[in-house]
């Protein structure tokens, strides 16, 4: 089955952080206050981020393995 | 699994609570200031948005009435909403209402114009609001700034309540003048450290 990971649009993101509140993995962050930061390694591709997302600019990708 | 609630998950009890405070003195409304400096105090000797990220409490009561009460469509906010040219706009419009404020406080303090105990909403309506002002030992001016501060914090709190029913919870984040501001700030002292380097 294809994986599926969080990808954040960086240009459109404000950096409000509700996407760091809801992830079950702690795979997100923002470190400079810019735009969040996605783990990659650590998402599970639970898509919880991209439902919060105030600003709607969280897709989840799909990959191929 | 949800993850451990730290005390900072728990701010929305104070914004609750200056919001109704300010029904009962308009003299709280000065400690509204807070939700102002602190985000920008944070902004510039840290460099991040840690107040949005953490400790925002406004954004926990929206989150807590439009996701755990469920007064939300969740839909997606307008595509202009998100856009630069609105969050800087909005930004901009909401900070010349502030120095108009400003300027009405000054008026009051130089004397030039009489306190007015009224709560102005959406920069338009003016709300009779003379029972929750008894005096105050200082000027009168401080006590309009009282009234004009809150009248800020009452119009962005009901804003945010609007887009928090017709679109995601914290829609409000989005357009946030706070908000916008501090990014600014994050992105401005990035840029200058990368010169550094």
């Amino acid at each position: 089955m294809a994986k599926r990971k969080a990808a954040v649009s960086i240009q459109e993101c404000v950096a409000c952080g509700c996407c760091m509140k809801v992830c079950p993995k702690n795979a997100i962050s923002i470190p400079k206050g810019i735009h969040a930061n996605i783990h990659r390694e650590l998402c599970i591709g639970c898509g919880k981020c991209a439902k919060e997302c105030p600003a709607s600019i969280i897709s989840m990708e799909v990959i191929n393995e | 699994m949800t993850p451990k609630k730290k005390w900072y998950d728990y701010l929305w009890i104070v914004s609750l609570t200056y919001l109704i405070l300010g029904f009962f003195n308009i003299l709280f409304a000065w400690l509204g200031l807070l939700c102002f400096f602190i985000p920008l105090l944070i902004a510039i000797a840290k460099g991040n948005k840690a107040y949005c990220n953490k400790y925002c409490g406004r954004g926990q009561l929206f989150s807590l009435v439009g996701g755990r009460f469920r007064l939300s469509r969740k839909k997606d906010v307008p595509k202009w909403m998100k856009s630069k040219y609105f969050r800087y706009g909005f930004l901009v419009f909401f900070f010349a209402m502030f120095f108009l404020m400003l300027w009405n406080t000054w008026l009051v303090f130089s004397g030039a114009k009489n306190l007015r105990t009224a709560v102005t909403l959406l920069w338009t309506f003016k709300l009779p609001w003379h029972w929750a002002y008894h005096g105050t030992l200082f000027s009168a001016g401080v006590a309009q700034f009282a009234f004009g501060f809150y009248s800020v914090m009452l119009t962005s709190t009901i804003l945010g309540f609007l887009t928090m029913a017709l679109f995601k919870p914290r829609s409000w984040c989005v357009y946030c003048p706070m908000g916008t501001m501090t990014q600014l700030i994050c992105k401005a002292r990035n840029a200058a450290t990368q010169q550094k380097k």
